[in-house]
């Protein structure tokens, strides 16, 4: 099958063009964040920095906990991310092997809830975590995410490719439930654990909404609320340090995807 | 071995739900006693036509995010499906916008687009002459502001529809071009109908995002200029934190709810059936 000259020449121009939008403003970040206030001032389109000044960065690191917040943030990822894993593995083994009175609904509720976005719940959690004086704490970020109804989902549809002999054959060894989880279907899953732990990670490291509505000290800042705030300080926006907080904050995400990025694809594809 | 999750999902997204419609009926400003009102926070929130104005920009912002998602996302698929590492690089640098954060996203963009001093702000000044502010116009806000969210979630729905490609047997497209099917022929009569619960997945999938968007507009705009870019999510985050108003921001989210229903039961539908 020979593809059309013409087919040919316009997926070229379309992969240049993706190449233009979709390369050129990362570099332009980059590029803004190596420059003097003074040389974007006199002359803001020249797209390289006459000298890679560093200035930008040491003022950001300088004057802003920045270390702090991305500890913050990525605490709060990894703890999110790790406990939807740990939660959904017995949950969605339960829903895909056991027999149990109400399983049906149990499901439905797991389903119902993969229609709850956070942004049509934050007005009773807000006010319930209020109520609780748990407003600006940890707890707050992330206990309500704790359980993931899509990792419960997921793991409930990969299991349902795993034959219950491997589960009986544990079960006559003298294997618990939770061993039979953990340690005998937990490397079975590997992949889709894993695709698992990562969406869910980058989510939640790259999240603004709910830290914004959950935090009002700067003592649990995440790291996407910080840059942000970048743009609103002092007189005039400086650019070159807003795009230095902007490097520092897709730094990390973009290593991750750039080490894991089958197994981010894979995950998104999965998940939708 | 459910409960802990059940539990959890129950708390936090089931009677959260219900807690709202409860809400909804009650005048509260969070500092005296709630009180009940009944079905006046509606009537007040159509009365200005606030609601409808609300859920018409949000429904227009999606319309774009949706639209240009889905036919970029279509058009790179198909022309990035090759082997090769540069092809490879720029599906990864495409892809790589709906990994970073919509926080870095919105202010990259607004350093862009600023009218004094921004790459394409200025270019767009000098071919309309004179500064340009494309964020500061009431009109212009929300198309530049879903543009932003169309390149955020282009490589989303590319990687999608990549996927579907991988599911189109070769031999069919060869028997297409043995009879004589040209390339877009061979897209239109074979590509394009085997690909459509792929599309109908990303068209349900990214509606439902962008109807939920915050941060872009949140950092862009603050719903601004003259309301032009207040979307459902920051409307109901204004009457809670800066109206102070709980019952009107419950029963937003209530409408909000309703809509999002609606789409996602159809999702629901969609997912199940491409499984």
């Amino acid at each position: 099958m020979r593809e059309s000259r013409r087919a040919y020449r316009v997926a070229l121009l379309l992969a240049g063009i993706a190449a233009v939008a979709w390369i050129f403003p990362y570099a332009w970040m980059v590029g803004t964040s190596f420059k003097t206030l003074p040389e974007i001032v006199a002359n803001p389109t020249a797209p390289l920095p006459r000298q890679f000044d560093t200035g930008a960065y040491r003022e950001v690191f300088g004057t802003v906990p920045v270390l702090r917040y991305m500890a913050v943030t990525i605490a709060m990822a990894l703890t999110i991310a790790g406990s939807q894993v740990a939660l959904a593995l017995p949950a969605g083994y339960a829903l895909a092997k056991l027999r149990f009175v109400g399983k049906r609904f149990a499901f439905g509720v797991v389903l119902a809830c993969l229609l709850v976005p956070a942004q049509a719940t934050f007005v009773p959690v807000f006010l319930f975590f209020a109520r609780l004086r748990l407003i600006d704490t940890m707890t707050a970020l992330v206990v309500p995410f704790a359980a993931s109804a899509l990792g419960t989902f997921l793991v409930r549809q990969a299991l349902s490719g795993v034959p219950d002999e491997i589960i009986e054959a544990a079960r006559m060894d003298g294997a618990g439930e939770w061993s039979i989880v953990y340690r005998v279907l937990a490397p079975m899953l590997k992949p889709t654990l894993v695709s698992l732990f990562l969406i869910s990670f980058v989510f939640h490291y790259n999240d603004y909404f709910w830290p914004l509505v959950m935090t009002t000290s700067e003592r649990l800042r995440t790291l996407p609320l910080g840059v942000a705030l970048l743009r609103e300080q002092g007189t005039g926006v400086r650019w070159h340090i807003v795009m230095a907080g902007n490097v520092v904050l897709s730094a990390p995400v973009l290593a991750l995807f750039a080490v894991a990025q089958k197994h981010l694809v894979r995950g998104v594809v999965a998940s939708g | 071995m459910l409960a802990p999750t059940l539990a959890l999902l129950v708390v936090f997204f089931i009677v959260p739900i219900g807690a709202t419609a409860f809400s909804s009926l009650f005048s509260w400003d969070l500092l005296t006693e709630p009180r009940f009102v009944g079905a006046a926070n509606y009537h007040a929130l159509a009365a200005h036509g606030e609601l409808l104005a609300v859920a018409l920009r949000t429904l227009m912002y999606s319309a774009i995010v949706v639209a240009g998602t889905m036919t970029l996302g279509l058009a790179l698929a198909l022309a990035l499906d090759r082997p090769g590492r540069v092809f490879g690089f720029i599906r990864a640098s495409v892809f790589s916008a709906y990994v970073v954060s919509w926080v870095a996203v919105a202010l990259l963009w607004m350093w862009l687009l600023d009218g004094n001093s921004g790459m394409l702000g200025r270019l767009f000044g000098a071919l309309g002459a004179g500064p340009l502010s494309l964020l500061g116009d009431p009109r212009l806000a929300l198309p530049v502001i879903a543009v932003v969210g169309v390149w955020k979630l282009t490589g989303y729905a590319m990687v999608i529809f990549l996927a579907g490609l991988q599911g189109i047997p070769r031999s069919l497209l060869e028997a297409a071009a043995l009879d004589g099917a040209g390339s877009w022929a061979r897209f239109r009569h074979v590509t394009m109908p085997l690909l459509a619960p792929t599309s109908a997945f990303v068209a349900t999938t990214t509606l439902v995002t962008s109807f939920q968007a915050f941060d872009i507009v949140r950092i862009m705009t603050q719903g601004g200029p003259a309301r032009g870019t207040e979307l459902f999510v920051y409307a109901i985050y204004e009457q809670i934190f800066l109206n102070l108003s709980v019952g009107r921001a419950s029963a937003l989210t209530v409408v909000f709810f309703a809509f999002l229903l609606a789409v996602a039961g159809a999702q629901l539908r969609v997912w199940r059936a491409r499984r």
